[in-house]
């Protein structure tokens, strides 16, 4: 996919360049670029978030609690990532959450019900994904339906898919030696046992690696800004933009496969009536990480520190044993306050 | 930025009101934090006043959370093991789904914490007691309640909250495979499943009715399918033809049996099962022998006999 040109003397650079995420040329340029600036205050809020709920209780920075809160963000983690994708382009995905669920029962329709082996029940647990999505861009991009309805009919029926193919019952991966390994055990742990972090977010980081070199280094990459920042710029230019769209709601969805895969494993099965509200969770953390609804910016990190104040804030305040009528409103409070802290933070930016 | 640092500053005074809370709390000397299936229907609410109720008899602190909604298998294991993070005495738990809980659960054992099912319990030996309603026997009851109200023949259908969880499966199964055992002249002509949710049940319901143009009765299987039923056969104005026959209580429930739009429902011990469950954990801390079940038990409840004080006790608004 790699191009190996320098991205800001290719064609699209324009577009790319004017975005906050084109890549800089000096250390200092770097540090004030916007986005850079967002990732800075969204880290500065997760770090203050933790000192704030360390002091408050004495469980919250055990290493069993952590490790619980680093298991929460993988799912949420992942789906996210698929989120930033189709949201940097200007869309959204409302089906992600149901999408995930769809591939976990069809890795338990090739693992348990067809008795094939794990490699095969990931691969169709990705390809199944990665299938979804490219429906997704082809309504959107071909047949030109708002990105809004058409994941909405997608997300109402792949949960339907999913209740049918399973028969409305979750289906166990009992069967399926090495199954439960993917989200649960740790490798790393195994390696240094006082870091016993499940191997769930040694994928969510690979993941978030992979796709960062995806949206930063590949021409899939800076189309997917260019996408976001002015369609119509790219279009004229010659870019055949349907495709480019197509390819973004394939690879999110491939991602949600992950996902998928992920909270199958740690759940020991897929669990067909799960996964409608999922994608707003997803959609907060991108939002909270800075990424603009309207398209043309966002990163990686930002979602993934987006997707962790998200389980922070939701496990500190039940350490605080906080009554969930609150944890609710101060998780709303949160979201918005967050995203208002970006609005101002750019416009401030715009003035300089 | 001012406005900015104004916004850290209102957060964190707002975070800080919340630790004094913490800190207050931690004083507390015995602790049993209780994962529940859900957390906004009144069936659960009426769960943790019980709970609360025991806690305040045996001076014990309790907890009480639950997700959203009954599918979330992954957010309530988040919870318990948020819980478990507290390193509580005792932990009550209703699990959504048995398996995807066991390592969580194996952990509280390993940690000597005695863990006391509630509502449809866990399927494992680690619970040291599961307090729990009979959900095919009193759906069994509310079949055979139906046959006599319908004279023992004709068209009936069933709204049910859903397909995947313990309690949508056995008071479904409880109630078909009663009629069908008993009632060879009842034909079950319709299940369809609404999410526990009233305006979905409603539509369902309206559906069931334009369908079957002489169906005589329907059975709701929880409070939100119950409500939903009769707004739908109100709707519908078949309102006196259709026998409506509900679960679980609420004020909306108890006063569709009282204007003899419902003509009864099946009411659990909510309140019952939350106190048991406190007391159980208690007596698990102590080291008491424990029974492997604890039925808290249903009723029948109907015009009649809803303001029955037996009755009355177990009824929630």
């Amino acid at each position: 996919m790699t191009t190996g040109d320098n991205p800001l003397t290719t064609p699209t650079a324009t577009t790319a360049a004017a975005t906050p995420d084109a890549p800089g040329f000096s250390l200092k340029a770097r540090l004030f670029r916007p986005a850079t600036r967002q990732k800075l205050l969204a880290f500065a809020s997760l770090i203050a978030l933790m000192v704030f709920f360390s002091f408050a209780s004495p469980q919250f920075l055990q290493t069993d609690n952590l490790v619980s809160i680093l298991q929460s963000t993988a799912v949420n983690g992942v789906l996210a990532i698929a989120c930033t994708f189709v949201i940097i382009t200007a869309g959204i995905d409302l089906s992600v959450g149901t999408l995930m669920t769809f591939c976990a029962v069809m890795a338990g329709v090739v693992l348990t019900y067809m008795g094939m082996p794990l490699a095969l029940g990931i691969a169709a647990a990705i390809f199944f994904g990665a299938l979804a999505g490219f429906v997704s861009g082809v309504l959107i991009a071909k047949l030109k339906i708002p990105p809004f309805i058409a994941t909405l009919g997608m997300m109402m029926l792949l949960k339907g898919l999913s209740l049918v193919i399973s028969g409305t019952k979750p289906i166990y991966f009992n069967d399926t030696p090495g199954f439960t390994a993917i989200s649960q055990d740790s490798l790393i742990g195994d390696l240094i046992p006082s870091l016993p972090i499940p191997n769930a977010v040694l994928i969510l980081f690979l993941v978030a690696v992979a796709a960062s070199i995806l949206l930063n280094r590949t021409i899939l990459g800076r189309y997917t800004f260019a996408l976001g920042s002015n369609e119509e710029a790219v279009r004229l230019s010659g870019v055949n933009t349907d495709f480019w769209k197509v390819v973004v709601y394939t690879v999110s969805g491939g991602i949600c496969g992950i996902a998928g895969l992920l909270i199958a494993s740690r759940l020991n099965s897929a669990q067909p009536a799960l996964g409608q509200g999922y994608e707003l969770d997803a959609i907060a953390a991108v939002v909270i990480g800075g990424t603009s609804l309207s398209g043309g910016t966002g990163t990686i990190v930002g979602t993934i520190i987006g997707a962790f104040i998200m389980s922070v804030l939701t496990n500190g305040l039940r350490i605080l044993s906080v009554a969930q009528e609150w944890q609710t409103v101060i998780t709303g409070v949160i979201i918005i306050l967050a995203v208002y802290a970006d609005i101002l933070r750019r416009r401030s930016s715009n003035k300089h | 930025m001012i406005q900015r640092r104004a916004v850290t500053t209102t957060l964190g005074a707002a975070l800080i009101g919340l630790s004094g809370f913490a800190q207050a709390q931690q004083a507390q000397e015995i602790y049993i934090p209780l994962v529940s299936k859900g957390f906004q229907h009144q069936f659960w609410q009426a769960v943790k006043s019980g709970a609360e109720q025991a806690a305040k008899d045996l001076k014990v602190k309790v907890s009480f959370e639950g997700p959203e909604s009954e599918s979330m298998v992954d957010k309530q294991i988040d919870m318990l093991s948020a819980a478990l993070a507290k390193k509580p005495q005792a932990i009550g738990f209703a699990a959504l789904d048995s398996q995807a809980a066991i390592p969580l659960l194996k952990k509280a054992q390993a940690a000597k914490i005695p863990v006391v099912a509630f509502d449809s319990g866990v399927d494992s030996d680690i619970p040291v007691t599961t307090t729990t309603t009979d959900n095919k026997a009193a759906a069994a009851l509310a079949a055979d309640k139906m046959a006599e109200l319908i004279g023992k023949s004709g068209e009936v259908a069933l709204v049910v909250h859903d397909q995947t969880s313990r309690t949508g499966v056995d008071r479904r199964d409880g109630f078909v495979n009663r009629i069908k055992s008993t009632y060879p002249n009842i034909k079950i002509v319709s299940v369809q499943y609404g999410g526990g949710d009233q305006l979905k049940s409603t539509e369902i319901t309206k559906s069931i009715l334009q369908a079957s143009p002489n169906l005589k009765g329907i059975f709701g299987a929880n409070e939100g399918s119950a409500i939903g039923v009769v707004n739908g056969v109100k709707e519908m104005k078949r309102n006196g033809k259709v026998v409506i026959i509900g679960y679980d209580s609420g004020k909306q429930q108890k006063n569709a049996i009282a204007d003899g739009s419902m003509a009864g429902a099946i009411t659990q011990n909510p309140v019952g099962m939350g106190y048991k469950t406190v007391e159980m954990a208690v007596k698990a801390i102590k080291g008491e022998k424990l029974p492997k079940v604890v039925d808290t038990g249903f009723f029948w409840y109907d015009k009649t006999n809803i303001t029955d004080p037996k009755i009355a006790a177990v009824l929630y608004d």
